[in-house]
């Protein structure tokens, strides 16, 4: 009887990376950081160190599958399943260490996870990336992904599972305020695209009809986008403080020259390059058959321009205003360093404090709001161009 | 209209020059924008000795990026690289939503405030747009003429240095220009970090509530983002026109 | 000469190319047809190993070329390809210097060699060595991807659909004056196409591909006359199968001695052309001119229609 020896399969060469890199992270670097409280250097302790031994082995034991599917399986599902396994393990070791750490009401420790915990999340996040990526899913699937990663860590954080971190610390101490700068943060984010888009698809439109404007008007809108943020917003902050000087009116209705009124001016400016830009190549692309056809059957200018050349422009031009909204999330962040508010506030008062996760509180949802607009968008505009063909 | 458009290059350039090197006789035009007899012009540095740090730290950094971003391009349209190259492209995908003063602020806590946060944010935001377009450009060479370059007998070095390399040239510039005029935006805010460039000068206006040293640091920034970018965009035709590849 | 021997590609199970044996006799034009599948362009990208066989092997003048360098062997061979990929970030001439330069030929030789190619190709070295690919026509740009192919003096040329990209009254030129150029330089030539007219005009044999068989490998009269296969013989055409016999012959070829007082038609003139020419000018015979303007003979409508049965 022959016996069937298994093939060894040629090793997967990102997974190798990873293996290495996770578990050099694992021996070497430490796990969480310990502060006794805000202000002092931390302590860093290991996996071993902070976990009774069978939480630490079954940490380990999970890593270690996730390493073997990375090295070994070529099932895009199984890795995804290895690497989700992976997160979670070690956001729950994490979670773990810090109500081990901290005394029970002692609320001045920190407990932070070390950079041995960002190297496999690192590691992890590759891995998963990698398997989606593989997997080609649909814009439902890639939508819904998200939703359930979201949800599960809405809960996390809901139940407090993550509480006793000093993230959440930081979050516990400005919750009031991390309310009221998220709120602004979107609010400017949105108000400065919803403006941009009542004036930069006339403009567009205005651009495609007449050729001769086109280069001039483009070229103006790529100047302002090419000035940095920063000195965009101060720019406008004298002219906006002169206005709030000479007109009464501008000051009562909250214009000044500092705060969220330069940041929302100086944003909207910044948008209406891309809108502008991809409706007119999103007209460009309109065929001219379909135009000809639909004049052909008698619709008016109007309705040829709202029932054929933007209806079917719509999937570009919703690639411009997505360019837009994630560049708009990320550039608030900026706004926060004259007056005007948002989650920039956090990222740049935890500069001034040399407090990592006072910037975290900040950085952390900036990133996760940008990406998940950059999903749905990019879904969105995937459903309409294969509803077109 | 090429002719206005030189005039305004040569006019922005001779304002940006005349006002770094005499920051002084531009005092009357911003100190209508003082009060309390603060400085009209900004005096806790040279602007010029700011001007070229900031512009050094943002070519620095732009340097190595197009070093490790053009090397890595490379490495993964080959067909040993081949596998990596679907992942890469979602990383680019997911690193572009990553504000590049997140970045910036996750920087400083690994490696300290100064120069460094600053150097370190500017390469890594800019290799994504040069990464993206080095993949681009490598990969949209017309199928015939890489066909062609093999059948003729050159080798996989030589197709690489004397048709796929030239042939990307104007996209991976494009990808250069892109991450410049990035940079030197972030380098603004990489002041806040304590690096040396224009963002002292603005920063300082924020602090002491000084519109002037505010507006004056604006100009100058952005002034030298546009006349980069232009410069740049200059050299991009440039090159395609001598070598035919518009 | 080359002889392919049990040539094969196999991609998994299925054979693209399978088991193709033939000899193509030096100084001649050889033209593969079939239809777009057939393994006809795969057959020819294993001669320059751009494909790897998976069995059989190539022997140029009698060497196997299975164990030389790919890069080495593709320098001595030359390659036209449809859209013929100029580089189009090099002038014509650099374009055709290519090889030579690989080669490592000096630069004195690359100028002589690609300033008598432009001429040989019709193309005004001073107006075009330093133009770049895209301010040239189609049929220039197909004369520089031939010059560019024959720049090292390849003994053997291989060309993959290269009139494909063409229009009718281009190509018709581009065809004559490859069939001037393998007589100038005694190249010996395989060309692809899936165009049977191309084939019968070009070549001095034609090899007839289906599902990556090689059915016939024969000169073009036999492949008319006697078909090794009823797809051969759809491939030929059978509606027009005789007028396609009397277009290989030449009235010189089938002129009769004897004086006639019908039209003249020139000695390189096709038996085709001769009938059409009969027939407008209602005559019965022609006389057949040499090119110097003396008389070759005569033709009779009798005597071509004879010419366009089998055997």
């Amino acid at each position: 009887m022959a016996l069937t020896v298994p093939r060894l399969r040629r090793l997967d060469p990102l997974g190798a990376l990873l293996a290495v890199a996770g578990a050099t992270a694992v021996m070497f670097l430490p796990f969480v950081i310990f502060k006794s409280n805000r202000v002092v250097p931390g302590d860093p302790r290991g996996l071993l160190e902070v976990l009774p031994a069978w939480a630490a082995f079954a940490c380990q034991a999970s890593l270690l599958l996730a390493a073997t599917a990375a090295l070994g399986v070529s099932n895009a599902r199984v890795r995804l399943g290895a690497a989700l396994l992976g997160v979670t393990v070690v956001a729950l070791a994490v979670a773990a260490a810090g109500d081990a750490l901290t005394p029970a009401g002692n609320k001045v420790v920190r407990v932070a996870p070390g950079a041995g915990v960002w190297v496999l999340l690192v590691c992890l996040g590759l891995l998963a990336t990698d398997a989606i990526t593989r997997m080609r899913p649909g814009p439902g699937r890639r939508v819904l992904f998200l939703a359930v990663f979201t949800a599960a860590a809405g809960l996390a954080l809901a139940h407090g599972t993550f509480d006793h971190l000093s993230v959440m610390r930081e979050y516990a101490v400005n919750a009031d305020r991390f309310a009221r700068e998220a709120r602004q943060h979107l609010w400017l984010a949105l108000g400065s695209l919803a403006a941009a888009v009542v004036v930069a698809l006339p403009i567009g439109i205005l651009c495609h009809r007449v050729p001769r404007l086109r280069a001039g008007v483009l070229g103006t809108l790529n100047v302002i986008q090419t000035i940095p943020s920063i000195a965009l917003f101060g720019i406008l902050m004298a002219p906006l403080g002169a206005l709030a000087g000479a007109v009464p009116l501008a000051a009562a209705l909250g214009i000044r020259g500092i705060g969220a009124a330069p940041a929302a001016v100086a944003l909207f400016l910044y948008s209406l390059l891309p809108i502008a830009a991809n409706t007119v190549a999103g007209l460009k692309r309109v065929p001219r058959a379909a135009v000809e056809a639909a004049r052909g059957m008698g619709m008016t200018n109007w309705q040829v321009l709202t029932g054929v050349e933007l209806l079917l422009a719509l999937p570009v031009i919703l690639t411009g205003i997505r360019i837009v909204l994630v560049q708009n999330i990320g550039m608030v962040t900026v706004a926060a360093l004259i007056g005007g508010g948002g989650l920039g506030t956090f990222v740049f008062q935890g500069i001034g404090q040399t407090a990592i996760d006072l910037v975290l509180l900040g950085a952390i949802p900036i990133v996760a709001l940008a990406f998940s607009a950059a999903v749905v968008l990019d879904a969105l505009v995937e459903v309409m161009d294969r509803a077109r063909q | 209209m090429p002719g206005m458009a030189a005039i305004l290059r040569l006019a922005a350039l001779a304002l940006l020059l005349a006002f770094l090197l005499t920051p002084q006789s531009f005092a009357p035009l911003f100190a209508p924008l003082t009060q309390y007899g603060a400085p009209p012009i900004y005096d806790q540095g040279n602007l010029l000795t700011l001007a070229l740090a900031h512009l050094g730290t943002v070519c620095c950094a732009a340097a190595a990026s197009t070093l490790v971003a053009v090397g890595l391009g490379i490495l993964v349209t080959r067909p040993s690289g081949a596998q990596f190259l679907p992942l890469s492209r979602t990383l680019v995908n997911i690193g572009q939503t990553f504000p590049p003063v997140a970045v910036l602020a996750v920087t400083v806590p690994l490696v300290g405030f100064g120069e460094k946060p600053t150097l370190i944010a500017l390469f890594a935001y800019g290799l994504l747009p040069i990464f993206e377009n080095t993949i681009v450009g490598l990969q949209t060479c017309p199928a015939a003429v890489l066909e062609a370059a093999s059948g003729m007998g050159m080798s996989a070095r030589q197709r690489l240095l004397s048709v796929e390399l030239p042939l990307a040239l104007p996209l991976i510039l494009e990808g250069i220009r892109l991450s410049l005029v990035i940079n030197v935006g972030t380098a603004t805010i990489g002041s806040t970090v304590a690096a040396k460039g224009l963002g002292e000068v603005i920063i300082a206006g924020l602090l002491s509530n000084n519109n002037a040293f505010i507006l004056q640091g604006g100009l100058v920034t952005g002034l030298m983002a546009i006349l980069l970018y232009d410069a740049l965009a200059g050299l991009e035709r440039r090159i395609c026109r001598t070598a035919h590849l518009d | 000469m080359i002889s392919l021997e049990n040539l094969t590609k196999q991609y998994g199970a299925t054979a693209v190319v399978d088991g193709v044996s033939m000899v193509i006799e030096r100084n001649s034009i050889t033209v593969i047809v079939g239809t777009s599948g057939s393994g006809k362009s795969t057959l020819l990208r294993m001669i320059n190993r751009l494909v790897e066989p998976t069995r059989g092997r190539v022997l140029i003048d009698g060497a196997d070329t299975t164990g030389e360098p790919a890069h080495l062997l593709r320098r001595r061979i030359g390659y036209v390809i449809q859209g013929y990929g100029l580089f189009p970030h090099r002038t014509v001439a650099e374009n055709i210097a290519t090889v030579p330069r690989l080669l490592g030929w000096d630069e004195a030789r690359i100028r002589i060699r690609v300033a008598g190619l432009l001429s040989v190709f019709q193309l005004d070295p001073g107006a075009y060595a330093h133009a770049f690919p895209h301010q040239l026509s189609g049929g220039q740009q197909q004369r520089v991807g031939v010059a560019r192919a024959l720049a090292a003096e390849p003994a053997v040329l291989l060309m993959d659909e290269p009139f494909g990209a063409l229009d009718p009254i281009i190509r018709a030129k581009a065809q004559d004056d490859l069939l001037d150029i393998q007589r100038r330089f005694g190249t010996t030539i395989l060309l692809v196409t899936h165009d049977m007219d191309e084939a019968f005009r070009l070549g001095d044999r034609v090899a007839v591909m289906s599902h990556g068989r090689l059915l016939q490998y024969d000169r073009p009269a036999v492949l008319l006359t006697r078909p090794a296969d009823p797809f051969v013989s759809r491939m030929t055409g059978i509606s027009d199968r005789a007028m396609r016999l009397l277009s290989l012959t030449t009235a010189g070829e089938a002129a009769l001695p004897g004086a006639s007082d019908g039209p003249a038609v020139a000695a390189s003139a096709s038996l085709r052309e001769v009938l059409s020419e009969l027939m407008w000018c209602g005559a019965e015979s022609a006389a057949v001119m040499d090119a110097d303007g003396t008389r070759r003979g005569r033709l009779t409508i009798a005597a071509i229609l004879a010419r366009g049965r089998p055997g």
